[in-house]
């Protein structure tokens, strides 16, 4: 079987959108291998602290239970393909709900839909129950495992479908078709750029504040599909996943000393990115995952650095005394905000890609560390330093700053792939106990992520193909 | 760089003298090893202490001089620092075939990345210090924990100064 054979290899390019419904026929299957799962899974207890009241976040949408044509077994740990529906129409209420955006309810409590209702909704039934929009999908098994799910997105009061959308999938990834669902119904009612669908590196952290473990750890970006990639014996920092999701930069202290390494989950393999004895730290991809950004302290004096993906001789982008380090490219590559603390304390900069032209861009007091470019460009996400730690965002220009979170200490921002909400983590006073949270950029929906223990570093990744 | 005080022999060990005094009354940071059998008194030549030139004896001697602090984002090494790094040079300078690694920590009030480069850079001020005070620069390596590795627990000021540190450890 096809599914046994991708087992290791990367979940990234092997699952396909058809942007037109696959409805009948679908074209030559394409399976998609998710990297074997470790821990199970798990929707966790999301919690929502602030609902938004912005016009289409209102919106009321009922999410029916998917249908099938035939109920039979599945290799999917969700049951049959009856059970897999209702599992599925499950991850997409708890998308759009937990992430403050909709109001969805459903799939239990709503009315069952058959197979052939699928793409002729009963309006009348959704308008009485005052449902602004209805989804409605399908779960077909083909020979060889392999499961299609049909999406569809209808307008109950103008009595129209809106949007559908099918895919082709392996066993293992039937979230992945959810969270597609969940991307085509929320791109088509916010006109954003879908988010769902991608994946989270980050840190797992165990045992008391003076001995913890840290490791390096993937997820969903709903934290389902757990995974460790490290067992703890060396401590693991600020990982980033690669833009094709083939591999993990991040630092161990394997060696002894800091060093970034590059961590590859197809053959669960790592190596250095650079062979020195001085220490390495925060490692960056640029957006089209050719180089690597870097910083590496001689003789107490840390800059950033630039090295091909692929190797070679490493190019010195800074050379002022004091501390110069993080860095992220701006969306098309051709600048990078960056960290220095040679004005005397932590502020941020911008420079071109080349390290020509740097220049301070954060002048609103305080402290200024770990800039993140948006992937949409309008933005630069930080941690403000005035006492507390906070999150923030600016303007490129430097302009615009205003605080997304108000807490004790919240670092180390990462954005979502359609720029619109933002991850990081919090620490908690005494204990030290870190966990992820997200927020959107009007600061109001603000939840913790379910990790299975405590977490740091979130790095998201992009949009899968 | 802050001014680099250069201590004559007997400056040193003055300035030893008085961080023994000053640090009398305080507890060793960490209790020497309980005698050893039998086989032990040879190398300690009779005495029950550690054997001396281990990081035992390093540890008991210093009485807390293996460890330097910093205040709040600073790196310099001030007059206290100086006495401290004045006595693990001495004890360094008795023992030339030693060689030892400077710890440089953070504090959690900061971020996690600069938090390593600002370790490093502490843990390079006391090894510079060392080196100006004659301990050859082959002798000594340095390593960042960042804030990774608190010593006090507390989220308060003095536990973050107790945390703010470069910690001189000996290789057996």
């Amino acid at each position: 079987m096809k599914t046994a054979a991708l087992a290791l290899a990367l979940a990234s390019a092997s699952f396909l959108a058809f942007p037109a419904l696959a409805q009948e026929a679908a074209p030559s299957p394409t399976v998609a291998a998710q990297p074997v799962a470790g821990e199970p899974e798990g929707e966790g207890g999301l919690t929502v602290t602030v609902s938004d009241e912005s016009e289409w976040q209102d919106l009321g949408i009922a999410i029916t239970s998917f249908a099938t044509d035939q109920d039979v077994p599945t290799q999917t740990n969700a049951g049959t393909t009856a059970q897999l529906g209702r599992a599925i129409s499950g991850v997409i209420a708890a998308d759009l709900r937990n992430n403050g955006l909709f109001k969805p309810s459903g799939p239990q409590g709503l009315p069952e839909v058959s197979y052939a209702q699928v793409q002729m909704p009963d309006y009348p039934v959704w308008s009485m129950r005052s449902a602004d929009m209805l989804v409605q999908g399908y779960v077909r098994a083909s020979a060889g495992g392999t499961l299609t799910v049909g999406c569809y997105l209808y307008d109950v009061a103008l009595k129209q479908q809106l949007v559908k959308g099918g895919w082709q999938f392996g066993a293992s990834d039937w979230r992945r078709a959810a969270h597609k669902c969940s991307d085509l119904v929320y791109s088509r009612l916010s006109g954003e750029s879908p988010f769902f669908d991608s994946r989270i590196a980050y840190i797992a952290e165990t045992g008391p504040k003076d001995r913890r473990m840290k490791r390096l750890a993937v997820m969903d970006s709903d934290g389902a599909n757990h995974r460790y990639l490290t067992s703890g014996q060396a401590t693991a920092l600020t990982p980033r996943y690669s833009p094709d999701y083939q591999q993990i930069l991040y630092l161990s202290y394997l060696n002894g000393q800091p060093s970034i390494y590059v961590y590859d989950l197809a053959t669960d393999s790592q190596k250095l990115i650079v062979r020195n004895s001085n220490p390495t730290f925060a490692p960056r991809w640029s957006p089209d995952g050719r180089w690597i950004l870097y910083s590496m302290a001689t003789g107490g004096n840390t800059d950033i650095y630039k090295i091909s993906a692929s190797g070679g001789s490493a190019q010195r982008l800074t050379d002022t005394p004091g501390i110069d380090i993080g860095g992220s490219f701006s969306p098309d590559g051709s600048r990078i905000v960056f960290e220095s603390d040679r004005s005397g304390s932590q502020q941020i900069y911008v420079m071109n890609s080349d390290g020509t032209n740097q220049r301070r861009i954060s002048f609103f007091g305080g402290r200024a560390a770990t800039p993140e470019w948006s992937p949409r460009g309008d933005q630069i996400a930080f941690t403000h330093i005035a006492g507390d730690l906070r999150i923030a965002v600016m303007r490129p220009d430097g302009g615009g700053m205003r605080y997304l979170t108000d807490s004790w200490q919240d670092e180390a921002p990462t954005w979502s792939p359609n720029g619109r909400i933002i991850q990081f983590f919090r620490t908690a006073r005494n204990s030290g106990q870190t966990t992820i949270w997200q927020v959107d950029l009007t600061g109001r929906n603000e939840r913790k992520l379910p990790t299975p223990v405590g977490a740091s570093d979130p790095a998201w990744g992009p949009i899968r193909p | 760089m802050p001014a680099l005080l250069k201590f004559g022999p007997t400056a040193t060990l003055l300035a030893g003298a008085i961080a023994l005094s000053a640090c009398a009354s305080k507890a060793p940071k960490e209790l020497p090893p309980e005698p050893g059998p039998a086989t032990n008194t040879d190398t300690n030549s009779g005495s029950l202490g550690p054997a001396p030139g281990s990081q035992a004896d390093f540890v008991q001697l210093m009485q807390g001089s293996d460890t330097i602090y910093f205040d709040t984002d600073r790196y310099d090494i001030d007059s206290s620092d100086q006495v401290a790094l004045a006595k693990q040079a001495q004890w360094l300078g008795r023992y030339p075939n030693k060689r030892a690694t400077i710890e440089g920590h953070a504090d959690e009030r900061g971020t996690r990345e600069y938090n390593l480069a600002l370790g490093e850079r502490r843990a390079n001020a006391a090894k510079n210090y060392l080196v100006s005070l004659g301990i050859a620069a082959s002798r000594l390596s340095t390593i960042s924990y960042g804030k990774e590795r608190p010593v006090a627990l507390g989220s308060n000021e003095q536990a973050w100064a107790q945390n703010r540190r470069a910690v001189t450890v000996t290789i057996d």
